[in-house]
């Protein structure tokens, strides 16, 4: 690094979104040739930082420095322009189009009359995916290609321009070893040619192995940069998890019942594998993961919205096969969905009505709605679960986050199941509603419900969880109980690495 | 053999594999229940297909490029009765009285002068307002055919011209006129689509709008001159079809758009945009304009016809429905 002009500068920025405070004065300095490492856990403000520093969102407070030159960026476009390309975690790309003309959207080259330069636009892609080394070619149907060559894909998109800084957001989530080997080699040589490189990720090895220094955020401020040579895992993962979240466990066991619940080999294709467990009454069993580890779509299997490709389903013992919703619902199983709005309710609907839902074909009075049945239930529910709403009438799009998601419990609860499925409880929730909620979770255990909680957030895993399962890329790591859990142990668990053969 | 290339290949050779069940079914099927005596695949009566083919099949493929591009245009019945309203009515204006058959241009640019106006006010609408081209081509729908009456009230608008009418019978290598428009039509679209920019990016806009938008790719301008494509393609088909009967009902070309996006339908063309192919449309017109000739010969109604080309649009469209899922694991919705 004998350059020693930045490519890229941040300095203090401030985003705030209604009630958050996401970035919080956050600097970052990137140097030519440098891989540089942002790391923090789900929810720390790497994605909004990317964001800002994309063009995609304006920050607050805060400069933004390319070269030395203050900038503003309005617009993704402006940003590229000025030399600092987003590889995008999800895929942006026109699946019907082919490889080419995804590479060079928005800029394909032109002949006279604006007609496509078909030849020079071959050329071209195929010189950039030759280095890739992948196996397709320049006219390859994107939609036709496996998700891990869409990501390559859109990597190849880094490489069109002359670019200064590139950001990678997690590019190896859905690729495989080979192909990884392949994008470290793309980094090298983007790092000999000086480009500043920002490497977003949770993978611990990967760090470790490809970065130069590495920034850690957290709770959507700043916590330092230490050189990748300088440190090891340990310590890096005592600065993103810090010491001042409540990361006190669960202490408190209820009498266990029988196993309500018990999965066995369950496989859906390329979305997890060879899971087994059991869940009992009277249990809570934490799912922990990073997105896309495949804990929802084991939610979404055992509510009967996906078809298994292997593996049995057994409740009470004995052996079930769930086609649908509505057969996991029959057989008492209830799932609150991770997006609550989207999933979980319908927001232009009262709070009565949303809560008898799904029962509301056996509330009838004659060929009517039974209005009088259905007010004495959502009464019963309101009370039990606290729910603050002037009266049933109110449009649940109008409720707080905290008691919009006690009504999606309330509804389920009314249904009287016997295992519970709840993916991300408290997304989007204020602290305070969060704990009632969490609160809740063990309550409802105690009443005999087994309860199943998927998060993402490790304190909660932590606070509410009898046993945590770990997840790692579509696979389950291992099964800690509250009294072996440590925040190093499961960090490391959903990293990918595995526990040392002692322990 | 890759994964999927065989139902790729299916969708793809879909619409042509259906024509040619058309033909062989009809000419079986005019042996036994046909009143003329007449073979069904005949020289004169493919012509006369083709022919018959061109006014819905010119304005089909300004609508495959709209569709591609993820709006819908509902208004292209009415534009084609305005178009045809404005050439014939012009012939009569006294300004080009002294033109003699020099007003046949000056008629068509007119016209389609007028079809590219009221495209161009929809993709400016579509655009500027951000509401869906749905509504407001069904607004336009409405508005327009309300011009068309406010123009000459319930009755028709006629004028002919022989020199016009000769034109428009005219063959030229067996082809009729209207023929050779459609193919020339055809023709440039695909041209337009597959070999200039604003094609490609076309596709992109329809594919995945919001990675066009942040390539860069200035959707409203592409998504206006879509429209005036389309605005245009429509005069064009009334052009052509009116040189030769030179009398327009206000009620004409009601129900086109229907047709015409049945034909794009059934050449493949995905309702949600990104994807479409013009020879596709092109197959899909023929087989529709197929379907009406033979149901005819054997002896049908058009009540019949409208009956069967219904269950047929509903049955490739669930076909396709089968062919795009991907497999069990797939969240079911």
């Amino acid at each position: 690094m004998s350059d020693l002009t930045p490519v890229l500068r941040l300095e203090d920025i401030v985003k705030t979104f209604p009630g958050v405070r996401a970035l919080d004065g956050v600097s970052l300095t990137l140097m030519p040739g440098e891989v540089h490492a942002l790391m923090g856990e789900n929810g720390a403000g790497k994605s909004t930082l990317m964001k800002v520093l994309g063009g995609i969102l304006k920050p607050n407070e805060g400069r933004i420095l390319v070269a030395e030159t203050p900038v503003v960026m309005s617009s993704p476009l402006e940003a590229k322009a000025k030399g600092i390309v987003f590889i995008h975690q999800e895929l942006s790309l026109a699946e019907e189009l082919s490889v080419a003309e995804n590479i060079y959207l928005g800029e394909l080259p032109r002949k006279r009359f604006g007609l496509v330069d078909w030849a020079t636009l071959e050329t071209r892609t195929n010189a950039i995916l030759e280095k890739l080394k992948v196996g397709f070619d320049a006219r390859t149907r994107v939609g036709d290609l496996s998700i891990a060559n869409q990501q390559m894909v859109e990597i190849a998109r880094a490489l069109t321009v002359d670019a200064k800084a590139v950001i990678f957001d997690e590019p190896t989530a859905s690729l495989t070893d080979a192909e990884k080997v392949v994008l470290f080699d793309v980094i090298a040589g983007l790092q000999e040619q000086g480009v500043g490189i920002i490497y977003i990720s949770h993978r611990m090895e990967e760090i470790f192995r490809i970065t130069d220094r590495i920034s850690v955020l957290r709770d959507g401020s700043y916590r330092g940069t230490v050189n990748t040579a300088d440190t090891d895992e340990e310590a890096v993962t005592q600065l993103m998890i810090g010491r001042k979240l409540d990361l006190t466990r669960n202490e408190s066991h209820h009498e266990l019942g029988d196993v309500a619940l018990e999965v066995r080999g369950l496989c859906c294709g390329d979305l997890f594998r060879d899971i087994s467990f059991e869940v009992r009454r009277g249990e809570v069993v934490g799912f922990y993961g990073l997105v896309g580890a495949g804990r929802t779509e084991i939610a979404e299997t055992l509510f009967g919205l996906r078809d298994p490709s292997a593996g049995t389903i057994l409740l009470d013992g004995q052996e079930t096969v769930i086609h649908s919703p509505t057969d996991a619902i029959s057989r008492g199983i209830s799932l609150v969905p991770e997006d609550r709005k989207g999933q979980g309710l319908i927001l232009g609907m009262n709070c009565r009505d949303n809560m008898t839902l799904p029962q509301v074909d056996d509330l009838k009075a004659g060929p009517f709605v039974a209005e009088g049945a259905e007010v004495s239930i959502f009464d019963q529910y309101r009370d039990r679960l606290d729910i603050r709403t002037p009266g049933w009438k109110q449009l649940v799009g109008n409720l707080s986050g905290g008691n919009q998601q006690k009504i999606v419990i309330g509804k389920w609860l009314s249904m009287r199941p016997s295992v519970l499925i709840v993916d991300e409880p408290t997304r989007g929730i204020d602290v305070g509603s969060k704990s009632e909620i969490h609160n809740l979770i063990r309550e409802l255990a105690a009443q005999g419900y087994a309860v199943i909680v998927i998060s993402s957030e490790m304190p909660e895993v932590l606070h509410v969880s009898d046993r945590i399962v770990a997840m790692y890329s579509g696979r389950i790591m291992r099964t800690f109980t509250s009294e072996e859990v440590t925040e190093d142990n499961l960090i490391q668990a959903i990293s990918g690495i595995t526990p040392d053969k002692a322990a | 053999m890759q994964p999927g290339t065989l139902s790729t290949f299916l969708k793809r050779g879909a619409i042509w594999g259906f024509i040619v069940l058309e033909l062989i079914f009809f000419s079986i099927a005019g042996e036994f229940l046909s009143v003329s005596d007449k073979a069904f695949i005949n020289v004169d009566n493919m012509l006369l297909l083709f022919k018959q083919s061109a006014p819905i099949g010119i304005i089909a493929m300004g609508m495959t490029i709209i569709m591609v591009n993820g709006n819908i245009d509902l208004s292209v019945g009415a534009t084609y009765a305005i178009s045809a309203i404005v050439m014939l009515d012009a012939m009569t204006w006294s300004m080009f009285a002294g033109l003699g058959d020099g007003v046949i241009p000056v008629a068509w640019i007119l016209a389609l002068l007028t079809g590219v106006a009221l495209g161009a006010l929809n993709g400016l609408i579509v655009w500027k307002t951000g509401v869906d081209a749905f509504i407001v081509t069904l607004g336009s729908m409405l508005g327009y055919r309300g011009l068309v009456f406010m123009y000459n009230g319930e009755q028709p608008t006629s004028h002919l011209n022989w020199t016009l009418v000769d034109f428009a019978e005219a063959q030229w290598l067996g082809l009729h006129t209207a023929t050779w428009f459609l193919l020339v039509v055809t023709a440039a679209v695909w041209f337009l689509m597959n070999k200039t920019v604003h094609g490609r990016n076309a596709y992109a806009i329809g594919n995945n709008r919001s990675a066009a938008v942040n390539a860069g790719i200035r959707v409203g301008p592409h998504m206006v001159i879509n429209f005036m494509i389309i605005g245009f393609l429509a005069a064009l088909s009334a052009v052509v079809f009116y040189s030769e009967s030179g009398s327009v009902n206000p009620n004409d070309g009601e129900l086109y758009e229907l047709w015409v996006i049945t034909a794009v339908v059934l050449g493949g063309t995905k309702l949600t945009g990104g994807a479409g192919s013009i020879i596709s449309t092109f197959g899909g017109v023929l087989a529709i304009q197929l379907l009406r000739k033979g149901l005819s010969h054997i002896g049908a109604d058009t009540e019949t016809v409208n009956l069967v080309i219904g269950l047929i649009l509903i049955a490739v469209l669930f076909l396709d429905r089968q062919l795009n899922t991907k497999g069990k694991e797939e969240l079911k919705v």
